[in-house]
């Protein structure tokens, strides 16, 4: 396999990864809100802030994928 | 559709130059051509089996052939949108160039020297050179002719600035990226001293104009981010920070998006932009981190011996290292993604209106094909791209808030 397409399979892994989190936060950040609409504003404020934290490991996958496709 | 179509037919500088080495007979009939040769040249021609010259190709003989070479081996690398196609799809060798999706990517996303604005057109930005030999030399970008002059020593390869000779040299242009943050700075002090102006002006009445704009989203990043991580003790000393940090990020996002001259500069897709913003954050942070913050990161309480072993350099590294790098990373990343995206989709028009070559621009339902298939996903990404800048620049003055408040908090000691 050449770099390319291993660096390919890692970013498609990773954005997997990143799918799976970020899906699962607003699923239960939905579930939340649901069970509890005052909260809403508090609750989506925590979702948008972990889901930022999920897709920065997830970029940090992607910047490793990329220099493997520079190289 | 209209504006993508004209651009197939009107932008041949994106179509680049082919690899080969000068070779004045590709496209034209298959006899030795009566070429000018210089006194210093050899020619080397290849014959095919009929006997017919097929191929010439010129080396020359002159010492600094090497160097020149070298350079323009170098240059593969960084090939991307080449300003100096003298007329409608022909290079100056003569053929004709096939279109180079890498080096148009990479020459957007990078930093360089002059803003290319359409075909030849170009915007030259300042140099600011400094080295041991010649001193301090300044000039416009223009001087180096889109690449093909050296100037003064240097060599100017489709945006990226080297020197054949070596010398180091201390870089202190004005760049496409520096221009930019120059022009988003200047125009945010214009924009809040005027709103301060007008808040001293009008004291005590309901707020017109760009105050009203502005004061909302002052509000929410002084209540919803700053009171709210960092308490209602201290947060008045980080707002005017966090504010900052927020439409300096910002600013620089929606100018990034914008595709022709004040703003194609691709600034918080470079990673030292984004080095330094995150550093400034570190080092706010741990200036303002009170005697408990460092005392729970060094010598965490109520935890036995042999953890703390382990637990100390994993908080050190954490706080010091990984909290600002994946603020750097984070931000870094989602900006350049979607550019990389807009930019792909967009030289999917030049893909589909290219004949067999791969030169582009030479099919005309070709480019309505891509057009059509490219210009709706295109819209769609710069519509993501829009709420992705306000949300990076949302979570970058989140955390920040949420690392400056988990530094000065006071615990009550139990």
């Amino acid at each position: 396999m050449t770099y390319v397409g291993l660096a390919a399979i890692g970013a498609g892994l990773a954005v997997l990864g990143a799918g799976l989190g970020i899906g699962m936060i607003g699923g239960r950040a939905m579930e939340g809100i649901a069970r509890q609409p005052e909260a809403g504003g508090d609750i989506r404020t925590t979702m948008i802030i972990a889901a930022a934290l999920v897709e920065g490991a997830a970029l940090f996958a992607i910047v490793v994928a990329l220099l493997g496709v520079l190289k | 559709m209209l504006f993508c179509s004209t651009l197939t037919f009107a932008d041949k500088s994106y179509a680049q130059k082919t690899k080969t080495p000068l070779n004045h007979t590709q496209n034209y009939n298959k006899t030795a051509q009566p070429s000018l040769i210089a006194q210093n040249e050899r020619i080397k021609v290849d014959k095919n089996s009929r006997g017919v010259n097929i191929k010439q190709t010129r080396t020359s003989n002159e010492p600094n052939a090497t160097v020149n070479k070298a350079v323009k081996n170098n240059s593969k690398a960084h090939s991307s949108t080449h300003a100096a196609d003298k007329g409608y799809g022909n290079n100056e060798h003569g053929g004709e160039e096939k279109f180079d999706i890498k080096g148009l990517i990479f020459g957007h996303i990078m930093d360089s020297h002059d803003f290319h604005l359409w075909g030849d057109l170009a915007v030259p930005l300042p140099c600011i050179l400094y080295d041991k030999q010649n001193g301090l030399s300044v000039f416009m970008s223009s001087k180096f002719d889109h690449g093909h002059v050296d100037y003064k020593g240097y060599h100017y390869d489709h945006g990226a600035l080297s020197r054949p000779d070596g010398l180091k040299y201390w870089d202190f242009s004005i760049t496409k990226n520096v221009f930019a943050m120059l022009l988003v700075a200047t125009l945010l002090s214009i924009l809040f001293l005027s709103v301060a102006k007008a808040y001293r002006r009008r004291e005590g009445q309901a707020p017109k104009g760009v105050q009203a704009f502005i004061e909302p989203l002052f509000m929410f990043i002084r209540d919803d981010i700053a009171k709210e991580n960092i308490g209602e003790k201290k947060y008045e000393k980080f707002v005017p920070y966090l504010v900052a940090i927020f439409f300096f990020i910002l600013g620089l996002n929606l100018f990034g998006l914008i595709p022709i001259f004040p703003g194609s500069a691709n600034v918080t897709g470079n990673i030292a932009v984004t080095l330094v913003l995150a550093l400034i954050t570190a080092i706010v942070v741990n200036a303002s981190g009170t005697k408990d913050y460092w005392g729970h990161l060094i010598n965490m309480p109520g935890v036995p011996g042999f953890v703390k072993i382990v637990l100390t350099p994993i908080e050190l590294l954490g706080a010091l290292i990984i909290k600002p790098a994946s603020l750097m990373i984070r931000l870094f990343a989602n900006i350049t993604a979607g550019h990389i995206i807009i930019l792909s989709l967009v030289s999917l028009i030049f893909m589909f209106s290219s004949d067999a070559n791969g030169v582009a621009g030479k099919s005309f339902g070709g480019g309505l094909v891509g057009s059509a298939l490219a210009v709706p996903f295109v819209l769609f990404m710069n519509a993501i791209e829009l709420f992705v800048s306000f949300l990076q620049a949302y979570i970058f003055t989140t955390l920040s808030a949420l690392y400056i408040g988990q530094a000065v908090e006071e615990h009550e000691h139990h």
